[in-house]
């Protein structure tokens, strides 16, 4: 085990792949001259050459069309994308193309895509840099969505996008780049589709992902302080989603708070409460709760951008006025 | 001077998507066939002319009105007429229907039915070859309505700044659906748009189905020298209405009536015969030819299972073992 960060743990599954795989090349927005938006490929460049990591112009929906052709062509193409809200650009290719062309083709293509963007506020980037729209993304059946918390994931989860036959999208909570966690660069692809449970606990299932895990274990922590045991649980992949897993936890601790850095309605935390409703409702003490983002444009200011995100205090309160409730 | 066996294959892949197309039109009158159903009448030259100009190797990208380019890349009229009809046996399994034929064995990639969305997956295509040292050129058709979409533009910028051998075929039939290229372009001349790119380009007559090959042979033949990718503009018409749920209320029957005196094959059949290298009963046993060949695609589609239900999600992703 090392001790390494969440960017150099990506940066370390993508030079592995493109060590070991001459298919795999990575394209997008400065990956190669500066280095990666985010340095998650700094240093790729002078070693792999601009062939393989190769800057594209700033036409999203060309260059994810570029991977999805690229793919058919028998590559391993990494795209990244800058901000989940850049991807909207390429929504066209991502939806219309990536998601259908193994159905709509009777099974005879496959696209092994494999795209990264990042996701997610927390750095008062306003309402156009920071909205966590991979919800939206799980909405649609022919592409899988992991949701990385931790280093060792964000690893293997690259690892795992590029084994898979069909397109994987790999959502990066920004605020996750510098944290650091400890990854056995021995270890293979993580499991796509496999929830755990990062915090046991009989209270209260606290059901999170990506860059709200740190602070809903936060949150459990505070609420152990007053005796208060939650299992947190980190969905890792949005679609397919690990139902298994979260029906497991509420079973055991019969409530449940949803924790998601999306708008509420609509949300992916409104999936995850409906799948609790159809196989969990009769092993609940208490309504679901959810702790969303406020419904705004993300603002830019500090305190107003602090209280828009889902917060340690508000996931604590909700368990705590759950318990009053429905104790 | 044409060559009289080439000439033939020519007339008659032209006359097949002919006669094809027109059965696809009375069945879906009967109910046959449902969806859209957008009919190529009037631009065969464009399919069967450009497609002399790729390999087997080659890879091809068209539009929701690829019936013909389908056809001339030797794609079973039974697989595509079954494919219509929503069948099992149909070249997509009767998940795409008339907009979406694919045949991987073909290196045919569809079918695209989101204006402009078939240019980036053959820049990808072009670029998955280019570094696999594969000297292969995509072939990417479009109309003249995808030039006012930004994917076009980005797709010449990318092919062109990565030296991609992309193919680029603009079929200029003048409508984007309703709207007539002077009502939805500021430059209106079409291969123009290429020189933005630094782009090569070229137009030619898209009734005239040599003079559509001789250019795209010309072009390929830049594209699979590894010089870059090649804008084709290919003027031509479409006879028939957009798709099956058009009034035509944009356009003067006149100007369709003017057209359609320049018929692809009427033209190349007077050219032949003009040239004395076809005789009335080559043309009559070229359309009992491809009526017998359409007659029996119907066959195959009639025949063809539908698919079962519980098969609804299969290829939504790769079955794991």
């Amino acid at each position: 085990m090392t001790k390494m960060t969440y960017r150099d743990a990506i940066r370390s599954a993508l030079r592995e792949a493109l060590r070991t795989d001459p298919r795999v090349f990575l394209m997008g927005e400065d990956v190669g001259g500066y280095g990666g938006a985010f340095k998650v490929s700094y240093g790729l460049l002078e070693e792999f050459g601009p062939e393989r990591v190769r800057d594209t112009p700033l036409s999203e929906n060309t260059f994810l069309g570029a991977g999805i052709g690229a793919a058919l062509g028998g590559m391993r193409p990494i795209v990244e994308i800058m901000t989940v809200n850049f991807s909207l650009l390429a929504l066209d290719q991502i939806v219309n193309n990536a998601a259908t062309l193994r159905h709509m083709s009777g099974g005879q293509l496959s696209v092994p895509l494999v795209v990264r963007m990042t996701t997610g506020g927390g750095r008062q980037l306003a309402a156009q840099h920071s909205h966590s729209l991979e919800g939206w993304f799980a909405h649609i059946p022919g592409i899988k969505i992991v949701v990385p918390a931790v280093a060792a994931d964000a690893r293997g989860f690259v690892l795992a996008a590029l084994r898979d036959p069909d397109p994987v999208f790999i959502f990066e909570h920004a605020t996750l780049y510098p944290l650091e966690g400890e990854v056995d660069e021995q270890a293979g692809p993580a499991a796509i589709g496999r929830a755990l449970v990062r915090r046991s606990g009989d209270a209260v299932s606290l059901i999170t992902y990506g860059g709200t895990l740190g602070t809903t274990l936060r949150a459990a922590d505070e609420l152990a302080r007053e005796g208060v045991e939650a299992e947190v649980i980190d969905l890792r992949t949005l679609r397919p989603l690990d139902t298994e897993t979260i029906l497991a936890s509420v079973a055991r601790t019969h409530r449940a708070v949803i924790v998601d850095e999306g708008w509420r309605t609509g949300s992916f935390a409104a999936e995850v409460s409906a799948r609790i409703m159809e196989g969990g409702f009769y092993s609940l003490d208490a309504p679901v709760a959810r702790v969303c983002s406020a419904e705004v444009p993300m603002p830019y200011a500090k305190h107003m951008e602090d209280a828009a995100l889902p917060q340690v205090s508000a996931i604590a309160t909700a368990v705590r006025e759950m318990l009053v409730a429905h104790g | 001077m044409i060559d009289r066996a080439h000439a033939l294959v020519l007339l008659r892949q032209m006359m097949l998507i002919r006669r094809f197309e027109e059965k696809a039109a009375e069945l879906y009158t009967l109910g046959k066939i449902r969806g859209f159903l957008h009919l190529y009448i009037g631009e065969e030259a464009v399919a069967v002319g450009a497609m002399q100009a790729l390999t087997a190797e080659d890879a091809i990208v068209a539009t929701y009105r690829e019936h013909g380019q389908a056809l001339a890349r030797g794609i079973p009229a039974g697989s595509l007429m079954a494919e219509m009809y929503g069948k099992a046996n149909g070249c997509s399994r009767g998940r795409g229907g008339s907009m979406h034929f694919f045949d991987a064995s073909r290196r045919f990639y569809g079918g695209h039915a989101i204006v402009g969305g078939g240019l980036p997956v053959a820049v990808g295509l072009a670029l998955a070859d280019k570094l696999q040292a594969r000297p292969r050129v995509t072939a990417c058709f479009f109309g003249d309505g995808a030039v006012a979409e930004g994917e076009f533009h980005e797709s010449l910028n990318l092919a062109a700044l990565w030296k991609l051998p992309v193919l680029f075929l603009c079929e200029n039939n003048l409508y984007a659906m309703g709207t007539a290229l002077a009502r939805h372009q500021a430059q209106p001349d079409i291969r123009r748009k290429a020189d933005g790119y630094g782009m090569p380009s070229a137009v030619a007559d898209g009734m005239d189905v040599v003079a559509v090959e001789e250019a795209a042979r010309q072009a390929a033949a830049h594209v699979r020298r590894g010089d870059g990718p090649f804008l084709l503009e290919l003027r031509t018409y479409r006879f028939r209405a957009h798709s099956t749920a058009d009034p035509e209320l944009y356009r003067k029957r006149e100007e369709v009536a003017e057209w359609k005196q320049r018929d692809p094959i009427v033209l190349f059949t007077a050219r032949l015969q003009a040239m004395g290298i076809l005789t009335d009963a080559d043309v009559a046993s070229l359309q009992a030819s491809v009526d017998g060949e359409v007659d029996e695609a119907v066959g195959v589609a009639e025949a063809g299972p539908w698919e079962a239900v519980q098969d609804l999600t299969r290829d939504v992703y790769t079955a794991t073992p």
